[in-house]
This record gives C-alpha cells, structure tokens and sequence, in this order.
C-alpha cells in the first residue's frame, strides 16, 4: 500500500511540479513594456544603426538601467526624453522633435503630395484643352474643306 | 514650356551638393549638448585615494580639463603621453574620469604608463559619463572658470588637435575673468 | 597567377566597355552601319571577359588563396565551400564586380534576346549599356580591386562575418543586383529613344519585359533580404527603414511606377516624357544606393566599410551618368508629341495619380534617408530620422495608393464610367468594411491601423477576385490580365500580413530552467534542455524546446547560441516553426545562473504573407511580361527568318 502511494505520490510531482510558468526575465514587466516602448524610439549611440531597445552593446545596456531607473522615479516619457536630449542631443531620437529645422521633414510628404495632385489636375485639364483644340480644329477645318469642296463642284 | 523639362536636372544638381558637402562629414560624430552650459555636478571616490570625494565645484574658478578615460581603453593609450607632456607644462589641472573600470586595473595602468591627472574620479557604474553625454572612451571636456563646458574633444587628443584647438582655447579662457 | 589574370580581365573588359560605349552611338549618330554591327558582338565579348574575371576571384576563394586581400579580408579555410563562393560578394570590391557581373548578363541578353528589334536602336541600348559598364570599370580599376595581393600572405583568412555565413547571402545579395542592374535595362531604353527621337508605343513594348524582369528581380531581393534579417537577428523584426534597405526601396517604388506608366505608353501612347523620366529616375537610384552604401556619408549596419575617394568617385559617375541623362531629358522631351486624349476620370489619368502617390511616397522616404546629411551639411547640428518618422509618414501616403488599386483596373480607357464603377465595386466595399470590422476582433482588438489595414487589404483583394470571377464568365484572359490580378492580390495579401503582424505579435522574454513552460499567442513552449554541439567553424549551445498547442506536442525547435572560432561575438540562430497562419519564434538569450537561460519567444500571425505577398507580386509580374504579345513577336520574326530563308534557298 504505501508503495502505491509513494508511486501516485512521485507521479503527481513529474506530472505537475517541475512544469512550472517560467517567469519574466524583467523584475517588473510593467516597467519593463514601457521601457521598450520609450528605447524603441531611440538610437543606440555605439552601434550602426540600432534601437536602444534591442542593441546589445555595453553603453546600451547601461542606458537601459538608467532608463529603467527614471521610469520607476516616476518620470513621464517626456522627461525621459528630455533626459537623454539633454545629455546626447536630438540624435538620440529616431522620431524627429517637430522644430524649425525638421519642418520640411514632416511636413515634405505632405506637402509633396498637395502639389503633386494639383499640379496632375491642372496639367490633365491643360492636356485635355490642347487635345480638344487639335479635335475641334480639325472639325473645323474639315467643314472649311468641305465648303471649299462644295464650291469647287459649283 | 520647356523650363518645366530642366527641373529634374536641377533638383538633381541639389541632391549632389548636398551629397558633396556629406562627404567631408562623419556621421559618427555626435557633437555635444553641453557645450556652453554649466557642467552636471556630481561626487564620486577618487579612484587612488578611495577615501576622498571629487566634485566639480572643487575647481570652480580655475580652467581645467576632465579626461574620461580607463584601463581597458585601447585609443587612450595614443593620447595618453600627450596628457603626461601637458600635465608636466602645468598648463592647467588635468582631472582623469576613470570610466566603468575596475579600481585595481585602473590604478595599475597610471602606475604603467604614468599618471598626468592631478586626480582620477572613479566612475565605477558610467553614471557620470552617462550625465556628461559619454558616448566613447576617451573624451575630454574643457572647462571654465565659472563651471562652464566651453568644448569636448571626442577620441583621444592629437598633437594637431592639441595645437590647433585645445591649447588656443585654454589659453584664451585663463585671460578670462 | 590566377588574380592576375582576373584583374588582366577585367581591363580587357574595360577596353571592350569603352568600344562598346562609343562606337555603335557614333555609329548609330552618323549610320556608319560598320559600328553599329559592332554592338552585339562587343556586347558578348564583354560577358565573356567579366564572367572569366568574376570565375577567378571565385576560384581564388575555393581554393583559400589568401594571398588576395580580399580573400584573406572575408573568408576562412573553415567556412563551408557554399559560403567561401558567397563570400564572393560579402564585401565592398567583390560585390561590385558581382555587379559588373550582372550588367554584363543583362547586356548580353539584351544583344541575344533582341534579334527583331531594329539593329540601329539596339546598337544605341547596347551602347548606353557600354557607357555604364566603362564608368562602373573604371571605379573597381581604379579603387576597388578585389584582385589585389597580400603579401606575404596571411596564413589564415579574417573570414566572412557570422551574420553573413547563411543562405540568405547565397540569394539575397544576387537577386538585388539583377533588379539594381536590370534598371539600367529600361534606362539604356530610354536614353536610347531621347537620342533616337523615336518615342512611341512600339519602344514601349520593347522596353516593358525588361523592365517588368528588372522589377520582379528587385521584389525578390527585397523580400529575401526582408526574410533573413527577420531570421537571422534574432529579434523578429522585418524592416528597419535602415539607409541601406531604402536604398533598395527607392527604386522598387520608382520601378513600380515605371511598369504601370509603360503599360499606358504601350497601349495609348501616351506618357511618353514621363515614362522616360520614371526610366532614368529608377537607374539614378539604383546608382545613389550604390552611392549611400559605399561612401560613408550614412550610417547602417548593411553598409561597406566606407572610403571616402570611393565617395567622390561614385559620386562623380552618379553626376555624369544621372546629370548627362537628365540634361539630354531636358533637350529632347519636349520635342515628344503628345499622346491620345482622355478623360479627367479615366484609366490613364488615375493611373497618373497612383504614378503620382508612388513618386512622392519615393521621394518623401529619399527626404527621410538624407535629411540627416542634409541637416549636417548646412551645420545644423546631428538628427537622427528612423523608424517612427518613416512609419508615420508612408502608411497615409500609401493608403490612397491602395484605394485606387482596387477602381483602377474597372476604369475604362479614355473615359471611365464611375457609376459603372461603383456599381461593380459595392460589393468589394461592403466586404472591406466587413472584414475590418470583423478580423481585428477576431484576433485580438480593434485599432484604427488594424482596421485600416484589413480593409484597404479586403477591399482589394475582393475586387481583384470578383473581377476575375467577372472575366472567366467570358472565356480564359490573356496572361497580362492574371499578371494584373496576381500583382496586386499580392499586395493586398502584404497588407493583411504587415497588419496583423504588426497589430497582434506578441513575445515574452523569460527566464527558463529545463522543464519551465511559456505560454505565448496560445502555444505552450517547454524548455528541455540544453546540449553542446560542434559545427564546422563553430562551437554552439543547443537548446532544445517542445512546442504545444492544445496540449498536444507539435514540433521541437532547437535555437542555438553560436560562437564562431573567428571571433568572440556570440551569435543567436533563432528556431522558427513557419505557419501559413503564424510563426512561432524561439531566440536563446545569455545563460543565466545554474541551468538558467534567458530566452525570448514570439508568436508572430501572419507574418509569412508579408513575404507570401511579394511572392505573388513577383509572380504577376512574370505572368505580365510573360505575355502571348512578347513572344509573338519573336515568332513571327522567326517564321519571316524561315520564309526568307527558303526564298533564298529556292
């Protein structure tokens, strides 16, 4: 008897006990989400081209701890922002502050894209003239021909 | 009607001035925020003597250089008797930044290769290279009279960068009041 | 021995280049038939040269010849023979003349392929092709040469990075330079017509298979390199906007517009200027990427180790090539008769407002790549645009592109009927707000990017799907028309597959024991155990992960952690379960303490139709320039050889 539940016992432990959850690599993953959120946006300053969220170099990880650390201070994201403007310069950032200086970045596309649809409605109704012009001039110039004709069998 | 023809031609002739000027460019630089604003207080260990502190505030009123450099640093090496030749023109107090290094390390590679630093602040974690916008090993920053970051040299000093921009610019900033 | 003769090569194939640059134009400008005969044969002769040249640097690498620099830069006696050839193209000197290499096949297909084109419009084709060629010589000659010795010679190579040593650099790297070069193709075309004066729609036809090729060769690339970043960094990510992808993004945007505007030239004849312009616009990029990659002035992982001469001689021949081109633009455009007349809402004219979104989508990412250097060159500090800014700015730009996709196609030539049109599309649109509403609930939750996506992807794909039901009704169409169907059903299959990836993805990064179980986007993933594993050039941690899903054991996936005996740098080699319906990704991290691992899994819905989606893109496109029209012509000019023949014969 108490071999048998010694076994169910043994079994009931492989079965369920060792199989647990594995746990977030992050102590806290709240902190952690928003981390990524703010990091992902920012460059990583040593690498060639690398967000700070997933580059693993050196400077990287140690900009993740401080940032980790503003985060649990309390700080919104713009300050973290500010945090790091301040000591590394806009370059820092991967999405452009809007300041005189990336005006034409944002608003360029834009921008491009008004122009482009305005001009392509002008030149289309220009065309549409100029080949009209050419169809009614040669209307007209056929019933100039024709009269002529007329004229001639008189 | 046959302007309108020219202009990608002379978009295009924007485009390669730009891309001209680029080349004689780095985009790796980073130029410093810092410049002309008062440099970030901080108080750390000295890296020799463990027990006494550093402060920027302790050299307010004097023009100097802090240097972040470390053992494991390998273009430190090329500026480093540089900084030695300086330290012994006593032109200006030269403070040393060791930066994420290990305090034996640290103090082994000044005892090999000379010691130009009237001290070396020890920034075990780069919390305060992280605060002065570190980015790479070695940096330095000089500093005026009134606490001001007035330039940074970004990679080891050279002789040409020595002559032609550091040593100018301390000695204009010493005449200042 | 061998290097020598491969750098003797290529300056034989320089001397040919100029000849076949000069010669057949002058011949072709003064109707010296002599020269103009030249064109083919010179055109051959220059393959032949390249092609033994790029044989002697792969020779040079399967034998280990580390007296090459550039051999002993990016290879390694223990790099498995697949790579030591791949190896070929790994760096700065040996991808150009990957690239020579290319222009020369594109060069002699043309000179081969051409046989009923008219001999003097071929000698000018072939001759622009040559000007290329000789610029491009003169840069590896003068800067690049990838036969250069290391003497002594080292004992052992640095071998190729890690990252590299993949399939992905066994396809992606060749594929992207035929679509790069094959838009010299359609460029050569058009310089070809302005020199000539003859801009019709018969040059059209001429020019569209090539550049449809071209097209589908850059997709393919584009999706390849899209593919193996996703794999092989580790970190589930498909597109970075990095400089370097948008320099091969640019022209695929151009080319696009390119390929729709020769379809309007071809069949109206209108669009002449403009399909030139789109022609030389699409090589112009083709040549800036090069630029961007090679000089220096930007930073990204993909880009060479960078060398500013290099810089400026690129940049010069970018001058030459893009500044003479645009100025012969600019003399002999107008001079171009207008096309037919259409409709202000008509095929053509809103087939000009998709050609307008896909140029300013193009130049808008060109303003997001250089307006760092931009910024830098007028002194205005360092910026930095990524990501974000390029996320932000394309999705608006496109999504009106991707409306019209769906209307164009029912648009009548000249004249479109919209209540006919509307009439014909209530049902796509009904189905698109369906599915918007439905599909991102479905899966999770709504946003408005979900639902944006799912209904610009229902809303085309219902279209192009009733339209085919519609069109079968009166017998099987014509391949142009599945080449239509196709291309742009993949489009919408893209869409629904960045959406949903993007919108729903999820990834946990967990610390995992043997036996731990996570649980991520419904599957079970338990962590059995690690082993240590030998590969050729490298040793390796293997994990070993049960994937479960309803209880039930499917696959074991084995990511390993590799350090490579050339450098110390760890490398991750993610474990993927590919699913029409999602991937499952498991990334070994570091270890951790005791039998710990840090691991990274993701469930990722829909991500392989984002590249199932090109794939359809690239097969529309081989339907369309597959079409009965090209082919007909060469056998009807086979058939007028045969007849001429027995004539002569008889």
């Amino acid at each position: 008897m108490k071999r048998w539940i010694a076994l169910l016992l043994l079994a009931l432990a492989v079965g369920s006990g060792w199989a647990k959850e594995a746990e977030p690599l992050a102590d806290d993953p709240a902190v952690e989400q928003r981390l990524i959120n703010i990091a992902d946006e920012m460059r990583c300053l040593v690498c060639q081209n690398e967000s700070l969220a997933s580059s693993r170099a050196d400077l990287a990880v140690d900009l993740r701890k401080e940032l980790r650390e503003q985060i649990r201070l309390g700080r919104t994201d713009d300050e973290i922002r500010e945090f790091m403007v301040s000591r590394y310069g806009d370059f820092v950032l991967y999405r452009p502050r809007v300041k005189p200086v990336t005006w034409l970045l944002w608003a360029g596309p834009f921008v491009l894209m008004i122009a482009g649809v305005v001009v392509l409605m002008m030149y289309l109704r220009r065309r549409n003239r100029v080949t009209a012009q050419a169809a009614t001039l040669s209307q007209d110039e056929s019933s100039r021909a024709e009269a002529l004709l007329k004229e001639a069998e008189l | 009607m046959k302007a309108k023809f020219l202009i990608p031609l002379a978009l295009f002739g924007v485009l390669v001035a730009f891309l001209a000027v680029g080349l004689t460019r780095d985009p790796h630089e980073i130029p410093s925020p810092f410049i002309n604003k008062p440099a970030p207080p901080f108080k750390v260990a000295q890296l020799i003597k463990a027990d006494d502190a550093f402060s920027p505030a302790d050299l307010k009123g004097q023009v100097w250089m802090l240097n972040v450099w470390a053992s494991w640093c390998v273009a430190c090496r090329s500026e480093h008797p540089l900084l030695v030749q300086m330290s012994q023109a006593k032109i200006v107090p030269v403070i040393g930044l060791d930066y994420k290094d290990k305090r034996d390390d640290g103090v082994k590679f000044l005892a090999q290769h000379g010691d130009p630093y009237n001290l070396s602040a020890f920034d075990a974690d780069g919390r305060v290279g992280i605060d002065y916008g570190v980015y790479g090993v070695p940096e330095t920053f000089i500093i005026d009279k009134h606490g001001v970051i007035r330039h940074k040299q970004i990679g080891p000093i050279t002789p040409e960068s020595l002559e032609k921009t550091i040593l100018p610019l301390l000695a204009e900033l010493k005449k200042e009041s | 021995m061998i290097p020598e003769l491969g750098h003797f090569l290529l300056v034989l194939a320089l001397c040919v280049a100029a000849v076949l640059g000069t010669l057949p134009l002058l011949g072709a400008h003064q109707r010296r038939r002599e020269w103009i005969v030249l064109a083919r044969p010179a055109a051959q002769v220059f393959f032949l040269l390249t092609a033994a040249s790029f044989v002697a640097l792969g020779w040079s690498f399967y034998v280990n010849d580390f007296s090459v620099l550039y051999v002993a830069e990016h290879s390694n006696s223990l790099l498995p023979t697949v790579y030591r050839l791949a190896a070929i193209w790994g760096g700065h000197e040996g991808s150009l003349l990957l690239w020579m290499f290319m222009l020369s096949c594109w060069t002699v297909a043309v000179a081969t392929l051409s046989r009923t084109l008219d001999e003097t419009m071929v000698a000018r084709v072939l001759g622009v092709l040559g000007l290329v060629a000789t610029g491009l010589l003169l840069f590896v000659l003068f800067t690049s040469n990838p036969f250069e010795r290391l003497l002594p010679a080292a004992q052992e190579g640095r071998d190729l990075n890690p990252l590299l040593q993949d399939p992905g650099l066994v396809f992606h790297p060749p594929m992207l330079y035929m679509g790069y070069v094959g838009f010299s193709v359609a460029f050569a075309f058009a310089i070809a017509a302005l020199l000539s004066g003859r801009l019709d729609a018969a040059w059209a036809r001429w020019s569209r298979p090539w550049t449809l090729t071209a097209w589908i060769f850059l997709t393919c690339g584009i999706a390849l390199g899209s593919v193996w970043a996703y794999y092989e960094l580790g970190w589930g990510g498909w597109w970075f906007w990095d400089p370097v992808e948008n320099a091969s993004f640019l022209p695929w945007l151009l080319g696009t517009a390119l390929i729709h505007s020769l379809a309007v030239t071809e069949k109206r004849g209108s669009f002449k200027s403009w399909t030139v312009l789109l022609a030389i616009g699409a090589f112009s990029l083709s040549l800036l990427g090069t630029f961007l990659v090679r000089s220096g002035v930007l930073t990204s992982v993909h880009a060479f180790a960078s060398d500013p001469r290099r810089g400026i001689f690129i940049l010069l021949l970018l001058v030459l090539v893009v500044g003479s081109s645009l100025a012969l633009f600019a003399w002999r455009a107008p001079k171009v008769a207008l096309g037919g007349q259409f409709g202000l809402i008509s095929r053509e004219s809103l087939l000009l407002v998709g050609n307008v979104l896909l140029v300013v989508a193009c130049g808008s990412v060109l303003l997001g790549t250089l307006y760092p250097l931009i910024v830098d060159a007028l002194n205005l500090g360092k910026i930095s645009v990524g990501p974000p800014y390029f996320n932000t700015v394309f999705v608006p730009l496109m999504a009106p592109a991707l409306f019209l996709m769906a209307a164009v196609p029912l648009a009548r030539w000249k004249h479109a009927d919209v209540k006919d049109m509307a009439r014909r599309l209530w049902i796509a649109g009904a189905l698109a707000i369906v599915g918007a509403i439905a599909i991102p609930m479905l899966m999770g939750g709504w946003t408005f990017l979900t639902g944006l996506g799912t209904l610009l992807s229902v809303w085309i794909a219902a279209s192009m799907i009733l339209q085919m039901i519609a069109r079968l009704k009166s017998g099987i169409p014509p391949l142009s028309f599945w080449g239509m169907q196709l291309g742009h059903l993949g489009v919408a299959v893209f869409v629904m597959g960045v959406t949903l990836v993007g919108g729903f993805q999820e990834e946990k990064d967990v610390r995992m024991e043997p036996g731990d179980i996570v649980t991520v986007g419904g599957h079970e993933f338990k962590f059995i155990g690690i082993t240590a594993v030998n590969g050729p050039n490298y040793k390796a941690a293997r994990g070993e992960f049960q994937v479960i899903r309803n209880n039930v054991p499917t696959r074991t996936l084995y990511p390993e952690k590799r350090t490579y005996v050339s450098s110390e740098m760890p490398m991750t080699e993610a474990a993927i379960d590919p699913g029409v319906t999602r991937d499952v990704y498991v990334s070994l991290g570091e270890p951790l303490e005791g039998k710990a691992w840090a691991v990274r899994v993701y469930f990722k819905p829909f991500v392989d139709w984002i590249w199932g989606g090109c794939l359809l893109m690239a097969l529309g496109g081989i339907c369309a320039a597959s079409d009965r029209r090209y082919r007909m012509r060469v056998k009807a000019a086979a058939a007028a050889r045969t007849t001429a023949l027995q004539g002569a014969s008889s």
